[in-house]
């Protein structure tokens, strides 16, 4: 269990046991959702539309008279994975593009740092567009446009981290012992590289559940009537005069989930230790 | 390929093709669109720079005590708010309850008050925490200490010696962020319904317009370029070192 102290430290904080408490509590309101609310996300009820906040819809109704609270809980379930999914993905890539272009070095090293310079100097939001643009809107495309868009970050903080350690003596000692290339990358390098790669991506992770949102607002994610948290914005901003609430507390949702993202993340980063080699990147 | 060389070359020419949707000339759309846009990037650039600066100057004179905390905490909800989300609240507050400002369209100079806002906040935040950590880390040096012992009072140190070096990080940053206020007014258009790059790119995206979709992204894209470029070149004037080696 020695591995995941560094977590229980972030928790004891001030910040990170809030912080934890709240994502801890959003991971189950989106796998409970079913069973937490009474109402379904999908089921209209016209005449119970527009209901302002009360005890029988905590935070009210939709335009078509969805509880709002239940399709929140459900959003959770689009918004978490879909971000969780594409920086996963963008995380396995990245380390490997990375490692390898900072271990080899050579025409290999140069491809992928002209990709990653390409990409970075682009806010994630247009390569996210751009992708959608030739993937095609829904979730799959969200998915690869979100998981692109954040590729270059952990190629180049992979990299980093694999030019600073591969020159250190013990990685010398170990290849003068005869171990070979994969050895030592899988055995020496990429354990040694994993902590700030992994909180990196934690605090990406925040970043793109607003990608999604945003990419969701523009009716290119998740396609209704399954909820998004981005979606259900987008719906609401025709109705800001007549039922705010709509907007308010999805937007709340996504604002406070992000907050919590990058106060654990912070919180991670103290526990391990690792300010200087995220900066470093 | 060869279709790439063909709309390459006509782009040279200054032919973007058209429309498939609006059956019109994508260049002169782009053109009517292109000043709101511009304005509205550059006036969000202003404020973030400005408002970022001094917020970033005084939360580093006053390291962790409440002001800079007050602004750090501000700074965390700047940098994690969804901008389209903050710009509806941003009408809701001042347009719908207020009525101080209208809310969308690009027909007067107060309706781009909110959308400014709305991106400057964002940058604002970024600009503040660079500042912020670049402030600290110069007033640290050795030549500082020197100046405290020749008596000069703290603020005339903090604002003629300290920024100055500061500065040069804020603006690499901003320089290389530059992208990032293009994104974000991609956005913030969409949400104010004014016309621009960004609200026409998410338009023709949905529409399946593609010649207008490649225009918009080439355009945002030159505008990147043009950023980072504008970046370095102000970034070389500001450092006396390659500014002497120039002259």
């Amino acid at each position: 269990m020695k591995r995941f102290w560094p977590i229980a430290t972030a928790l004891r904080s001030p910040k990170g046991a809030v912080s934890g408490l709240w994502l801890a509590l959003v991971v189950a309101g989106a796998l409970l959702a079913g069973w937490l609310t009474p109402y379904d996300y999908d089921i209209q009820n016209l005449p119970g539309a527009y209901a302002k906040p009360d005890g029988a819809h905590w935070l009210g109704t939709d335009e078509f008279g969805r509880d709002l609270l239940t399709r929140i809980l459900y959003g959770a379930r689009i918004s978490l994975s879909v971000s969780g999914v594409s920086i996963a993905l963008s995380v396995f890539t990245g380390m490997v593009l990375g490692a390898a272009a900072g271990y080899l070095g050579g025409a290999f090293d140069r491809a992928v740092t002209v990709f990653v310079d390409l990409t970075w100097s682009f806010p994630e939001i247009l390569v996210a567009l751009i992708l959608v643009a030739i993937i095609g809107p829904g979730l799959t495309g969200t998915m690869v446009a979100i998981g692109v868009a954040y590729l270059a970050q952990f190629t180049r903080l992979t990299r980093a981290q694999i030019m600073a350690i591969r020159s250190e003596t013990y990685v010398e000692a170990a290849r003068s012992l005869g171990a070979s290339n994969a050895f030592i990358l899988f055995r020496h390098l990429l354990p040694n590289a994993l902590a700030p790669v992994l909180v990196a991506g934690m605090l990406a992770t925040g970043d793109a559940i607003i990608l999604e949102a945003t990419l969701g607002f523009f009716g290119l994610g998740a396609q209704p009537p399954t909820p998004s948290w981005g979606a259900m914005m987008a719906s609401g901003s025709a109705l800001l005069f007549k039922a705010p609430w709509i907007i308010l507390f999805p937007g709340l949702a996504v604002a406070i989930t992000v907050v919590a993202i990058n106060l654990f993340g912070d919180a991670l980063i103290r526990a391990l230790d690792i300010k200087t080699r995220l900066r470093e990147a | 390929m060869v279709q790439y060389g063909l709309w390459l070359g006509n782009v040279l020419q200054g032919d973007l093709g058209t429309s498939i949707i609006t059956r019109r000339p994508v260049s002169s759309m782009i053109a009517q669109v292109l000043p709101n846009s511009l304005t509205l990037g550059g006036l969000a650039l202003l404020l973030s720079s400005v408002g970022g600066i001094i917020l970033g100057v005084t939360a580093s004179a006053y390291r962790d005590r409440w002001p800079d905390q007050i602004i750090m905490g501000g700074v965390l909800l700047g940098s994690t708010l969804p901008a389209f989300w903050l710009g509806l609240l941003l009408i809701l507050a001042f347009a719908v309850q207020l009525g101080w400002f209208p809310v969308s369209g690009a027909r007067s100079w107060e309706s781009a008050v909110l959308p400014v806002l709305t991106i400057g906040l964002g940058g604002i935040a970024l600009v503040t925490r660079v500042t912020r950590v670049a402030m600290i880390d110069v007033a640290g040096r050795d030549f500082v200490m020197l100046l405290h012992a020749k008596g000069l009072s703290p603020a005339r140190i903090r604002l003629r010696h300290v920024l100055r070096h500061a500065l040069i990080p804020v603006v690499t940053i901003l320089a290389l962020r530059i992208g990032w206020v293009l994104g974000g007014a991609v956005t913030v258009e969409y949400v104010f319904a004014r016309p621009g790059l960004g609200s026409m790119l998410i338009k023709a995206l949905a529409q399946h317009d593609y010649p207008v979709v490649q225009a918009c992204l080439l355009m945002l894209a030159i505008a990147v370029m043009l950023g980072t470029l504008l970046g370095d070149i102000l970034q070389a004037l500001m450092d006396p070192r390659v500014r002497s080696a120039m002259g």
